[in-house]
């Protein structure tokens, strides 16, 4: 017996579906049994991280905010990776949106009116805009892969974050601790809407996710993007130009990070500090492809993903696990997730054993 | 400038340089055979926590072995965990980009979760192995001064050079990463290969690994390696895949780290010390501009790099 992979004609929709559950369900199996040989409660460990934070209606509140930046910052990648372009430095675009956004409010203490806080969201996502724009100049005036520009200039947005709320942004009230002035009540968003568990950020992410899925599934652009990703010489042939597609995808997911951390800022931290960088813009890459990509998925990924940080909190004080064990089980989910992969695009068939055929049909299939 | 401070400053750059000179290299086998592996932080996070994981404990029992054990360990770990990569990367032929990645994450969360019991030990540094009377004036500690690592790490650039450009073996790998299809039809085991060469590449991240946790601060501390892997990976891409340059570009970007150590320390500075530490990457962005907008990179980029490639499909 032999295992083969046969290229199917079009990819599974059922595989499709299923493997990114058969993820979770696999990660979780996965983190129980790799628990209980560290020495924890397993099967306790894994309700907590994956279930309590669902069940427990206290909890609701804290998933949905930590759902809103990674759906909002995965559904822009998501279009990117459609085209084959890897922003992987949405976490810089996200921190510079906020700075941004800060800085409108830190040059304008005085402004009341209701327009500070569309311009303070409109700063954000033009910062974030600009981080993403220098990766884009770079790949299509320099062919310099977006892969590696836009990761190193997270660690540049990190010190310029570093010198801004310690230097020349520093609140002046504040005991010497390196961040900005908190944002006046005029420059605030609630941290949720009134009378629900529902913080503002999450209700952007449920109408981008609409509006992206009308972009991808409904739009003549989002069929060329992913026609540039799929067949990038027909896409050629079809007049679509593929570095018009490296700028758009670019500046929207990096404009999509940038209003995630704006948002994020104004409705829960209320300044900018050390702890603002939190990882979202990386975690938002494991949402785009547990989401497959899709709009609808990229929201419930979203909302898998803030489960597993918020349970996972709840473990480390329950059950006294590690905190680390969070980004180990994204990590696997994501392992799992590109495993599963093949069975998309590929159907397993056994052969048994016997005369093997020489694979005469590798380069065309592959 | 006193002959003192440039010695210190030359044995700094000796230093910064290593790690990321040890990773690059091992990158630049796994790129030459067609795979790009963004995992060389997580490779180097889990070597960097192995080595000190076996010094801390074995060392008492191990005596003057107990470093070189710590960093072979560290080898293997890396290595190990690269082939998480490779199954993922090469059997099943994910995404290169992502499955790097997430090698990447899960390697931060997998040190940190070993880590978290070391936090605040020590154990004694992987220093020079020269005899005393070789490293005592500054000269002899030029020369004879450093850690083990820093002469692997100048053996391996050039090991591997002579490997890809004088042997048969190096030669039947460019080809696979150049053709693979071509390559497999006249019967190279092409993902072997690619597999020997990810394993490779692993355990070179994790002696860079090592390094910091070994020689630079003998100690534990969460995502020490602060990013160097991503520099490694700008590295490769800077050298147009070719070991000598690789071994230049190391050197520019060490001497890039070392002028934000000293522009940190001397408190002398026109500018904010913020500036110092993002001009390493500032500069990777700026170098891979210069080196793409020659037109080289591209060209010299071998040419299957980051394609899946199915042979039993």
């Amino acid at each position: 017996m032999r295992i083969r992979f046969e290229k199917r004609l079009t990819p599974s929709r059922f595989m499709l579906v299923a493997t990114p559950i058969a993820s979770v369900l696999l990660t979780m199996l996965l983190g129980a049994v790799i628990f209980e040989l560290i020495g924890f409660d397993g099967p306790h460990a894994i309700y907590e991280t994956f279930i309590t934070p669902i069940v427990a209606s206290y909890k609701w509140q804290d998933v949905l905010t930590k759902a809103a930046p990674l759906i909002i910052i995965a559904l822009g990648l998501s279009l990117g990776n459609q085209a084959k372009i890897w922003n992987i430095g949405a976490e810089g675009q996200y921190i510079i949106g906020a700075l941004t956004g800060a800085g409108v409010a830190f040059f304008l203490p005085n402004a009341q009116a209701f327009w500070i806080i569309p311009l303070m969201i409109a700063a954000g996502v033009f910062g974030g805009m600009v981080w993403a724009a220098v990766p884009a100049l770079l790949k299509t005036r320099f062919r310099v892969s977006e892969v590696l520009s836009s990761l190193m200039l997270v660690y540049v947005a990190l010190q310029v974050l570093n010198y801004l709320i310690g230097g020349p942004w520093k609140d002046p009230n504040g005991h010497n601790f390196p961040q900005t002035p908190p944002f006046t009540p005029a420059q605030l968003l609630p941290k949720v809407i009134p009378g629900t568990v529902v913080p503002p950020g999450f209700v952007v992410a449920i109408v981008l996710t609409l509006v992206f899925w009308i972009l991808t599934t409904r739009s003549v652009y989002g069929f060329s993007v992913r026609t540039v990703g799929a067949a990038p010489s027909a896409a050629r042939y079809g007049g679509f130009d593929a570095s018009r597609t490296v700028w758009s995808t670019l500046m929207i997911s990096g404009g999509m990070a940038g209003l995630a951390g704006i948002l994020e800022a104004m409705s829960q931290l209320g300044q900018i500090n050390l702890g603002f960088p939190s990882g979202y813009g990386f975690t938002a890459i494991i949402v785009s492809f547990l989401g497959r990509l899709h709009p609808i998925g990229v929201f419930l990924a979203g909302l898998i993903l803030a489960v597993t940080y918020v349970g996972g909190q709840v473990a480390q004080t329950v059950v006294h696990v590690p905190q680390a064990t969070a980004g180990i089980f994204q990590a696997t989910m994501l392992f799992f997730i590109l495993a599963s992969d093949i069975l998309v695009r590929y159907r397993l068939r056994f052969v048994r054993a016997g005369p093997v055929a020489k694979p005469a049909t590798v380069g065309a299939s592959a | 400038m006193t002959l003192a401070f440039i010695i210190d400053a030359l044995i700094t750059v000796v230093g910064v340089t290593t790690p990321i000179l040890l990773a690059a290299t091992g990158e630049l086998v796994a790129e030459k055979s067609g795979v790009i592996n963004l995992g060389v932080e997580g490779m180097m996070l889990i070597g960097a926590i192995t080595a000190f994981a076996v010094a801390f404990d074995f060392g008492p029992d191990l005596g003057d072995a107990a470093p070189w054990v710590a960093v072979i360990a560290a080898a293997l770990a890396g290595a190990a965990s690269s082939m998480l990569f490779a199954v993922l990367a090469l059997t099943l032929g994910s995404n290169q980009v992502a499955t790097g990645l997430a090698l990447t994450i899960f390697g931060i969360g997998l040190s940190s979760l070993i880590g978290a019991g070391y936090v605040g030990m020590t154990v004694p540094a992987f220093d020079s192995f020269f005899p005393e009377r070789l490293t005592g004036d500054p000269v002899g500690r030029v020369v004879f001064g450093y850690s083990p690592l820093v002469y692997f790490a100048l053996f391996m650039v050039f090991a591997v050079g002579w490997f890809l450009n004088r042997t048969r073996a190096g030669l039947v790998l460019r080809a696979v990463g150049e053709n693979d299809i071509s390559a497999h039809s006249i019967g190279y085991p092409v993902l072997r290969i690619r597999y020997a060469a990810i394993a490779f590449g692993g355990a070179l991240a994790g002696i860079a690994g090592s390094y910091f946790s070994m020689v630079i601060t003998p100690m534990w501390a969460e995502q020490m390696t602060a990013g160097r892997g991503w520099i490694a990976l700008a590295l490769v891409v800077f050298s147009g895949w070719r070991a000598g340059r690789l071994l230049l570009g190391a050197y520019f970007f060490g001497i890039l780290m070392t002028l934000e150590l000293y522009a940190k320390a001397s408190g002398f500075s026109f500018l904010p010390s913020q500036f110092w530490a993002a001009m390493p990457y500032i500069m990777a962005v700026v170098v891979l501009a210069v080196i793409s907008a020659r037109g080289v990179a591209g060209s010299e980029a071998p040419s299957c790099l980051g394609r899946p490639f199915m042979p039993n499909a």
